[in-house]
């Protein structure tokens, strides 16, 4: 049968593929995105193999180079001719690869390009090893031998392993008082610190106070005196610890064969890829992905974990969230509710939602000039004379953040309320009217439960658009490395005031400030995808909760 | 008149009830409107409207569309206020008070005069809570007595059976006449004094329309009940008196079985018998 093309237009299907396309085309892209960030975040974590090549840059220089291929790509040879390297004639593309060769101690970089025309005798030597340190990034190498206070005490030949068990255990122990030293540090340390100083602002407000008597300060000082003993003994078991930690030193040579002494207190983390089974890969994936997740993060954010930048900014969005939902709700309220209808609510509205379309980072000045400079200045002056001249509100902050970005998503929550409101039935409010109750009965126990779907709605995209901001953060709290959690063991166990890491502004910290952006980009991409999956589990969770009140509160068929 | 040519569309015979022969004169106040008229802003819905409602009787309010019916209704527990713009002059004395009065508190007085909607508008709670929301707004949180009002409000409306065994499911999953019932039985149960229904069986089909005037027939011993009908047969079966309203004016209110046999209103007698509305 033969149809048209008025017809088929007429009958509405080109506006069904029309429409049909474009979810096909935006579902793409999404996906497309996320497998981006998930592929290159998450290969990062794979112990990739060791690769060795014999790489003649002239006739009589040749080096033997050991390490990572990251990438591969085809450029043309007119390229390379311009940058002074002969080329034969009638090539037109060559491969080059960038190769991740670590040392960046003697090399000076951790990144090299080599021309695949000048690679030669590629092998995987399999007792090649990979160390990962606290400083300097990786190194890549072959172990030789094992040194205990500046001596020998054994030795290999470069092609053997005999000495891995003795640097394993080594390793092992190490890391065991690194452990211990970072516990006590953050523990007992980190507490007396925080107690002492609490101690010293208790004595200046006594004195500020006027009443600075030796009877009063007695007790005190009694007690600073103490947790100064307390602190004193640390500090020397501290100091054995340390001591125990620096006896032991591997000594390594690079492929090239300038050989290097490695302490083992410096060491995170070695192991030989091209010798491990596949189990053994995964169980070393796995625990890179731990650590990611679950650890402070070193040398300037670009190695090790991510975890108090999730924590930061689930602490800030929850705090956010529990400030904005009754603000928003509250005005949505009087704005449907009680205020009478007429020009001025009307111009509320319009305010409410330019609001919304003002830029995150207006907000951000906003938050750091009042919040911050105003109310947090304040605060210090009438709460925290003691400290002057430090700043305890009066800087940026955690509670600064979650109220700046309250108020940057203040309007959504309102508009959202106010459209549940709106929607609720006319018949059920005056159903519950009509059986003596005021008002505000009325609101409490019919239209707001009735409402609250709507209310998680706006809730919701609140968190959303919170949780993916940074450009306002920068200014009222967030910092690149932030010494302690705002939730931790000492009283009163919230610090509000505390600046606070976010994952979005370290994935802008680590890709464009890191000093070596190269050896970070990965990390990036797994930070990307760390935000994507800390927000999508933040809305789920609201979603989740939603429904459970739209199940409860279905609104009736009218 | 001309009774005798135009025969009245209803015969009371018909309708299974028996002619009361009560007349107006002889019941006890309910409530008292003196000449009350209602404006929604400048248009005036209700016209210098002067009733007595008798006591623990059915009042029944019929009439075409727009003639007010409801607007009246809604006046005797101060509905329309709810309604911008609203201005009532004249009064309406329930226990010789004037309920526009500036000192009654409206919340009692809708607690004393109940009323039920045109379309169920049962709470998106349980059954049990909708019946025992009147009390709990009023403070009453005791187990034991909210368990025997529920039920003798269910039993009241006669709704116990059906849902004595599903209490505490919500009740938007009942069918729209048991939801309705269960309104009733959420108005009865804070024990008004007076029962206002809206249309209540306007959204129904047969079947639950009949047990609703059933209800309304066992409910009214203890009750003033005022009913706004569409349906002049539902006037005729379940009401004792009955107020024709046309325009924002009573026109004519009488003994129900008078009305509808020997109206003395020639607009009366035309409604009743399909002239018009």
């Amino acid at each position: 049968m033969q149809i048209s093309l008025k017809d088929w237009v007429r009958s509405g299907s080109p506006w069904i593929w029309l429409s049909a396309s474009a979810v096909a085309i935006s579902v793409v892209l999404v996906l497309g995105l996320l497998g981006l960030i998930a592929s290159r975040g998450l290969v990062h974590f794979w112990p990739a193999t060791l690769q060795e090549y014999t790489y003649t840059q002239t006739q009589d220089l040749q080096i033997q180079v050991l390490g990572e291929q990251v990438q591969r790509e085809e450029v043309t040879a007119e390229q390379i001719r311009n940058s002074g390297i002969q080329v034969a004639e009638g090539v037109d593309l060559l491969a080059r690869q960038l190769i991740k060769v670590g040392n960046r101690d003697v090399y000076g970089s951790d990144f090299r390009w080599a021309l695949e025309n000048q690679l030669s005798n590629l092998n995987y030597p399999t007792y090649a090893t990979s160390f990962e340190r606290r400083e300097q990034g990786n190194f890549y190498g072959f172990i030789l031998g094992i040194k205990d206070q500046g001596q020998l005490v054994a030795e290999q030949e470069k092609g053997s392993n005999q000495l891995w068990p003795a640097v394993t255990e080594r390793l092992e122990k190490t890391l065991r008082i690194h452990q211990q030293i970072e516990d006590l540090e953050k523990g007992a340390i980190g507490s007396i610190n925080y107690q002492l100083e609490e101690l010293r602002l208790d004595k200046r407000r006594l004195e500020l106070k006027g009443q600075a008597t030796p009877e009063n300060l007695a007790p005190l000082e009694a007690k600073q005196a103490a947790m100064q003993a307390d602190y004193a003994q640390l500090e020397t078991q501290l100091r054995t610890l340390y001591q125990s930690l620096a006896t032991s030193s591997l000594v390594v040579v690079t492929a090239d064969g300038q050989s290097k002494e490695i302490n083992f207190s410096t060491i995170v983390r070695a192991y030989q890829p091209n010798n491990m089974s596949l189990g053994q890969k995964l169980g070393h994936y796995f625990a890179k992905l731990w650590e990611f997740v679950s650890d402070d993060p070193r040398e300037a954010n670009t190695e090790g974990g991510i975890f108090p930048a999730i924590f930061g900014t689930v602490m800030m969005v929850l705090i956010m969230s529990l400030l904005v939902t009754p603000f928003g709700v509250i005005t949505a309220i009087y704005l449907r509710e009680y205020a009478r209808q007429g020009f001025i609510t009307r111009l509320i509205r319009i305010a409410v939602n330019n609001l919304a379309s003002v830029p995150s980072i207006v907000y951000g000045v906003f938050g750091l000039g009042f919040f911050v400079y105003f109310i947090g200045g304040n605060l210090d002056k009438i709460f925290y004379p003691e400290a002057a001249p430090s700043p305890t509100f009066g800087t940026p902050g955690l509670l600064w953040a979650s109220l700046t970005l309250a108020l940057l998503t203040l309007p959504v929550v309102i508009v959202a309320t106010e459209e549940g409101l709106s929607r609720i039935p006319r018949s059920v409010r005056e159903g519950s009217l009509a059986l003596g109750a005021t008002k505000l009965e009325t609101l409490w126990r019919i239209v707001i439960p009735m409402a609250s779907p709507a209310m998680m709605t706006g809730v919701i995209l609140a968190v959303a658009r919170a949780a993916g901001e940074v450009a306002p953060l920068m200014l009222v709290g967030v910092v690149k490395l932030a010494p302690n959690l705002p939730l931790d063991t000492n009283a009163p166990f919230l610090h509000l005031e505390r600046k606070f890491m976010h994952l979005g502004f370290h994935i802008y910290d680590v890709g464009f400030q890191s000093p070596n952006v190269e050896a970070a980009r990965p990390l990036v991409y797994a930070t990307a995808l760390m935000l994507v999956v800390v927000i999508a589990l933040l809305n789920l969770t609201a979603i989740t909760l939603r429904n459970r009140l739209r199940e409860k509160y279905r609104a009736l068929d009218v | 008149m001309n009774t005798q040519t135009t025969a009245p569309a209803i015969k009371m015979a018909d309708l299974g009830r028996k002619t009361q022969q009560i007349s107006l004169e002889q019941e006890t106040t309910s409530i008292d409107v003196q000449n009350m008229s209602l404006y929604y802003g400048k248009t005036q819905a209700l016209k210098d409207i002067s009733l007595q409602i008798p006591k623990q009787r059915v009042t029944a309010f019929i009439g075409p569309s727009g003639c007010g019916k409801s607007t009246l209704l809604r006046s005797f527990n101060r509905m329309n206020d709810l309604v911008d713009g609203v201005s009532i002059e004249g009064q309406v004395n329930i226990d010789k008070t004037n309920i526009y009065d500036k000192s009654v508190d409206v919340a009692d007085l809708r607690r004393r005069v109940g009323m039920v909607f045109q379309k169920p508008n049962p709470f998106p709670k349980s059954i049990y809570e909708n019946v025992a929301y009147g009390l709990r707004i009023q403070g009453i949180n005791n187990k034991r007595l909210l368990d025997e009002t529920v039920e003798w409000a269910l039993k009241s409306a006669a709704l116990w059976d059906e849902t004595k065994d599903r209490l505490h499911e919500s009740a938007l999953g009942m069918s729209g006449g048991q939801q309705q019932r269960l309104v009733i039985a959420r108005t009865i149960a804070i024990k008004p004094e007076i029962l206002l229904l809206d249309e209540p069986a306007s959204a129904l089909d047969p079947i639950s329309t009949l047990k609703i005037e059933e209800l309304i027939h066992n409910l009214k011993d203890k009750f003033t009940i005022i009913i706004v009908t569409h349906n002049m047969q539902q006037a005729a079966r379940v009401s004792d008196y009955t107020a024709f309203m046309y325009l924002g004016k009573v026109i004519e209110f009488d003994n129900t079985d008078k009305l509808f046999t020997n109206p003395s209103q020639k607009q009366t007698e035309d409604y009743i018998t399909g002239r018009y509305g």
